[in-house]
């Protein structure tokens, strides 16, 4: 399985109790209220777990975590060193 | 919906007496015809909001009808009693004092507290004190996070990101003082035959700054609809002591003290007034911003953080949800 079909399952699994609805890789979690704080803390703590990937305060933005597709290249960004956000930690 | 055209601070003006007199008609009248108590309880904390709820309440019901609870606890700051103690002898109520820290401390509170601190800081301990703050969301376009700030023996500061399982484990601890509070408020009550009155005001309310089944209980909530900047000019016209009209808006939940702007509201609460009634009556992030003396984009980024809020918060305001409406009326 790749990252982003990791990452859309752990959203639907923990977010959405196995029902993906209308979740695309482009839906934002904030906007169609999936996601609140705590739940990007869950996701930040997912992400620490499952990659490895250490997120830094400047990278807590939404262009890093507010869909599938953009937490993915995120994590692919910060596995290749070159994170799509701001920020050097990891 | 009202227009843009004059928006400025002034739009939170209000009408001191007329105000009061309507509030208090309609405590009243809640109380005669659907709460059907004799009077009603309220948790002093030296702060503003219960200060003017006790108030009112006695403007409605009668100095008699009013019973103020104080309710410290070991991370109380000092002035606390002091200032609930101005507020229930200007009133001329009856009070009782509950220190909760013995309660707190039956319940593993303090232990719990400092357990979850620890998983961040693990030489936390005697003589230290500590507070959550959370990031500005004016000051960038990114999520909020909650940091831990400590404080060590000899007062050196630190401040370290929580991570999820400490966050949700401090808060957990912390919630058990606004519920063992709202506990004492219904027992108090019931021994009375009284209701309690809750004190949230409208930002706190409409943003869900409460716990479930702690400070978020009450019968009825005299000043929900009224923001801030508001309740302070009832309180002044209600004679409430200048010490706790001038006093910083605070928490007074954990040992550090915290400002109620570092733990969950963007802004300053006359900022925060004004950011929210804008929101309410579309006024465009341009002129919100030209008023507030902030970017257009901070006053954008403020907005879609109301929003989230309201939207996040939203179970805190509902009763138990059943599986199909059940008739009991």
């Amino acid at each position: 399985m790749n990252v982003k079909d990791e990452i859309r399952n752990f959203v639907v699994e923990n977010f959405l109790f196995g029902d993906a609805g209308g979740l695309t890789d482009d839906s934002s979690f904030i906007r169609e209220g999936i996601v609140d704080s705590t739940g990007i803390l869950q996701l930040v703590a997912y992400l620490q777990e499952r990659y490895q990937v250490a997120v830094a305060d400047e990278e807590l933005i939404p262009e890093n975590l507010d869909s599938v597709q953009r937490v993915a290249a995120f994590v692919e960004g910060k596995r290749q060193g070159s994170a799509a956000g701001a920020g050097n930690a990891g | 919906m009202t227009t843009t055209t004059g928006f400025s601070p002034e739009v939170l003006r209000l009408d001191p007496q007329r105000e009061a007199d309507r509030i208090c008609a309609r405590i009243r009248e809640l109380m005669r015809n659907q709460v059907k108590r004799g009077g009603v309880v309220v948790a002093l904390s030296g702060g503003i909001d219960s200060s003017v709820t006790a108030a009112l309440s006695v403007r409605a019901l009668g100095r008699e009808r009013v019973v103020g609870l104080e309710m410290p606890e070991r991370h109380s700051a000092r002035e606390t009693l002091e200032l609930s103690g101005k507020v229930a002898a200007a009133l001329g109520i009856q009070t009782q004092v509950e220190d909760i820290s013995g309660i707190l401390q039956s319940v593993g509170f303090y232990e719990k507290y400092d357990s979850a601190v620890r998983m961040v800081v693990p030489e936390y301990g005697a003589g230290w004190a500590s507070k959550i703050v959370i990031s500005g969301v004016a000051d960038q376009p990114r999520f909020t996070s909650f940091y831990l700030v400590t404080q060590d023996a000899q007062q050196v500061q630190a401040t370290v990101r929580l991570p999820l399982q400490p966050y949700l484990e401090i808060v957990a601890a912390t919630n058990f003082k606004q519920r063992i509070r709202k506990m004492l408020e219904y027992y108090h009550a019931d021994r009375l035959n009284y209701a309690v009155a809750g004190t949230p005001n409208r930002l706190e309310f409409d943003q869900g700054f409460f716990v479930k089944l702690g400070d978020g209980a009450a019968d009825i909530k005299p000043i929900a609809h009224l923001y801030k900047s508001q309740v302070y000019q009832l309180a002044e016209f209600l004679g409430i002591p200048e010490e706790i009209r001038s006093r910083k808006p605070t928490t007074d939940t954990y040992s550090l003290a915290q400002g109620q702007d570092e733990f969950y509201f963007s802004l300053p609460y006359q900022m925060m007034d004004l950011c929210l009634y804008a929101r309410n009556h579309d006024v465009p992030a341009e002129s919100a911003a030209a008023v507030l003396g902030l970017e257009p984009q901070q006053v954008r980024m403020v907005y879609r953080d109301i929003d989230t809020k309201r939207k996040t918060t939203r179970y805190l305001h509902l009763p138990p949800l059943l599986v199909e409406e059940v008739e009991w009326e």
